[in-house]
């Protein structure tokens, strides 16, 4: 079977205190290849804590990913990585950085020049390759991780807020990217963001997760990842639906922090 | 005093000399438009007038106080009194007195010491003369040639026509003359304000040194195997001590056991001074090479530790997550992550460990050894040879600093990324 199935993940662990926490309760999902999941809450939903699971990083205390039929055991170049910042490798220029996973798997430059070139012409910084990572702006960095993530030809991408410390422009304009590469490659995106409106811009699918212990709220399905492919990111903004759905969003979100806060409230 | 107060002085007077002559050729650059400057760390630039003028006052005070025939002699702090001088002194025996007059010679410690030859004069009172060295003072028995001496009542009652008691001293115009309780007289010339050599030489006296045994060399050995021999053990000292600690920090930082094993060794010798080590390693391994190494070894051993153990652990752990989801092994993390990120890291340590190291070979010379800068210097200061004592710190000043620019130019070559990301 094809794509990324989670299956009933669950994440505890101990604190120094004695207590436990219980980051993640029975979350299931399913990814075909080719989907855009969004995946939106308040803070201490566990949702990076998903991620880093999908990413192989951290281990379930229950459940399995699998992943084209397998069972995830760590990290892989079959499930590539966007974080918000500070991955690039200063000591490497944009070139080099790009080049980095064929690299580490052993291809020479005539293998893989052509398409990091390719990659770097198509995030536009085909005049930047000699740079160091240190002069570029923010976003030019953000432009570097993503185009160094596809070099490597993953089947999922998995996004940490890539653009969560981007100035308001910059965000657009790398919205429209991420959506553009999306459509251009046909990979598998998972993106966790903070921003609903982005989280309904780029999301096929968008996921609200609910906190303590981290769950699956609700799911949508959304028309405005595929029109925002040809759109302006402005336009997709004006369609009915999309200002009812943000506002029932940012309405659920705000219920549950809410919640939160009366509940620590209680507590204290 | 007197030199602190000229410092201070000419500092505050250069200060607004500069401010004068540069107020019309303001720049416009950037940082000189701005208006916040106290506060504004990065607006505050060295001012190279101003470092150009104290090394040049540095230069001059030293040349002042010392006499030194680099600067006109208007510059000069008063020279002590040489040459001939004279003094008259009274005798009093019983209501009669007579006067005698004092010859002084006061001459270079190698110059010209004869005493200059003066004729008796009349009356009882005969004149006498002496030849004293510069800075020095001498007693003086002025009676002893006179005809009535101080064993028949005669009494020396003034100097110079002021009146003098035992214990009192009259100033000259070229020497304090006391007298003793038992009344002789005490010649002190004047020493005025320059310091004698034997505490500080003159520049050109540092300078003619360093010619001198730059070429001639100093026991045995010129004057570049004592440096050499000091930097060699600078040197094999540093590249074992990163050779063994890089690892070792390496080590630490990655592995949970290693870290438990030499955590509480380098805690415990990170603060130890390198100095406190000497007695034993002479003890261990004796005051040859293998002692200094050794010794430098340890200086600089537990530094780069600890450079090398902070920057495996600096290293963000999303370069680390990054580099694992795309498909790097452990070993390849290592070799372009972890490694390239403590990079600079190491290269502070390595500055660190240089100057460590440069100022312990130089303790343990200066302890014990057969050649090298300390030992030179401290050889030189048994045998009271202040200018190559001075010699000895100006050029382990000058290595110690060349070193660290050595070190902060690789660092900007080989690092450039430090601080930027």
């Amino acid at each position: 079977m094809s794509g990324l199935t989670i299956e009933n993940i669950s994440m505890r662990f101990d604190l120094p205190n004695g207590g436990s926490v219980q980051a993640l309760k029975d979350v299931t999902l399913e990814l075909k290849p080719g989907e855009l999941m969004s995946v939106l809450g308040p803070s201490g939903c566990g949702k990076t804590t998903l991620l880093n699971i999908v990413a192989g990083f951290l281990a379930p205390t229950e459940g399995r990913i699998a992943m084209n039929g397998h069972t995830v055991q760590g990290p892989d170049a079959e499930r590539g990585m966007v974080f918000q910042q500070g991955a690039l490798f200063e000591w490497m220029n944009v070139r080099e950085n790009v080049a980095f996973g064929p690299r580490m798997k052993g291809e020479r430059e005539a293998q893989y020049g052509a398409n990091v070139d390719h990659l770097l012409d198509v995030v536009g910084l085909g005049d930047f390759k000699d740079k160091a990572i240190y002069e570029l702006s923010g976003g030019m960095q953000q432009r570097v991780a993503l185009a160094r993530c596809l070099a490597n030809d993953p089947d999922v991408i998995l996004m940490d807020e890539p653009l969560g410390a981007l100035d308001a422009l910059t965000r657009e304009k790398m919205q429209s990217l991420v959506l553009k590469l999306w459509k251009e490659t046909g990979k598998t995106i998972i993106l966790i963001t903070h921003s609903v409106e982005e989280a309904l811009l780029l999301g096929e699918r968008l996921l609200v997760m609910a906190p303590r212990p981290g769950r699956i709220h609700k799911e949508y399905r959304l028309p405005f990842a595929d029109l925002g492919v040809d759109q302006d990111l402005r336009e997709v903004k004006k369609h009915p639906d999309y200002n009812k759905t943000r506002e029932e969003i940012l309405a659920m979100i705000w219920d549950m922090e809410e919640e939160i806060m009366g509940r620590t409230e209680e507590s204290a | 005093m007197t030199i602190l107060a000229i410092y201070v002085a000419i500092f505050i007077g250069g200060f607004f000399a500069v401010k004068y002559i540069t107020a019309s050729a303001r720049p416009n650059d950037y940082t000189s438009l701005k208006t916040v400057t106290f506060g504004d760390e990065s607006a505050v630039r060295p001012n190279r007038a101003a470092s150009i003028i104290s090394i040049v006052t540095i230069f001059l005070l030293w040349a002042s106080f010392t006499g030194s025939n680099l600067i006109p002699s208007f510059l000069h702090a008063p020279a002590p009194f040489t040459g001939t001088g004279v003094f008259t002194y009274t005798v009093d025996v019983g209501g009669k007195t007579d006067e005698g007059t004092v010859t002084v010679n006061v001459h270079e410690a190698d110059g010209d010491a004869t005493v200059p030859e003066v004729a008796p004069g009349d009356g009882f009172a005969k004149n006498d003369s002496v030849s004293i060295v510069k800075y020095r003072s001498k007693l003086l028995r002025v009676d002893a040639n006179d005809e009535v001496g101080r064993d028949d009542g005669a009494q020396i009652v003034a100097v110079n026509g002021k009146p003098i008691a035992p214990g009192g001293e009259v100033m000259t115009d070229f020497a304090r003359v006391a007298m003793t309780p038992k009344g002789t007289l005490n010649i002190e010339p004047k020493t005025g304000w320059q310091m004698q050599p034997l505490y500080l030489p003159p520049p050109e006296k540092v300078a003619s040194r360093l010619v001198e045994i730059s070429s001639t060399g100093f026991r045995n050995s010129t004057l570049w195997e004592h440096l050499g021999y000091s930097l060699f053990r600078v040197i094999v000292g540093f590249l074992i001590g990163a050779a063994v600690g890089i690892p070792l920090g390496y080590a630490m930082g990655l592995s949970n056991w290693f870290r438990g094993w030499f955590d509480p060794v380098v805690e415990f010798m990170r603060p130890v001074p390198p100095l406190a080590l000497i007695p034993l390693v002479i003890i261990w391994a004796g005051i040859g090479e293998v002692g200094k190494i050794v010794l430098l070894f340890l200086a600089a051993l537990w530094i780069m530790a600890i450079a090398a153990r902070s920057g495996v652990s600096g290293v963000n752990i999303t370069k680390v997550h990054a580099a694992y989801s795309l498909g790097a092994s452990k070993w390849q993390i290592m070799r372009h992550v972890i490694i390239p990120n403590s990079l600079p890291e190491i290269f502070t340590g390595a500055r660190v460990a240089m100057g460590v190291c440069w100022g312990t070979v130089v303790a343990a010379e200066l302890v014990a050894a057969e050649k090298g800068a300390g030992m030179m210097i401290m050889v030189a200061s048994k045998f009271q040879n202040t200018d190559i004592v001075l010699m000895g710190i100006i050029l382990i000043g000058v290595i110690g600093f060349s070193i660290d620019v050595l070190m902060r130019w690789a660092e900007r070559l080989l690092v450039p990324w430090k601080g930027r990301s």
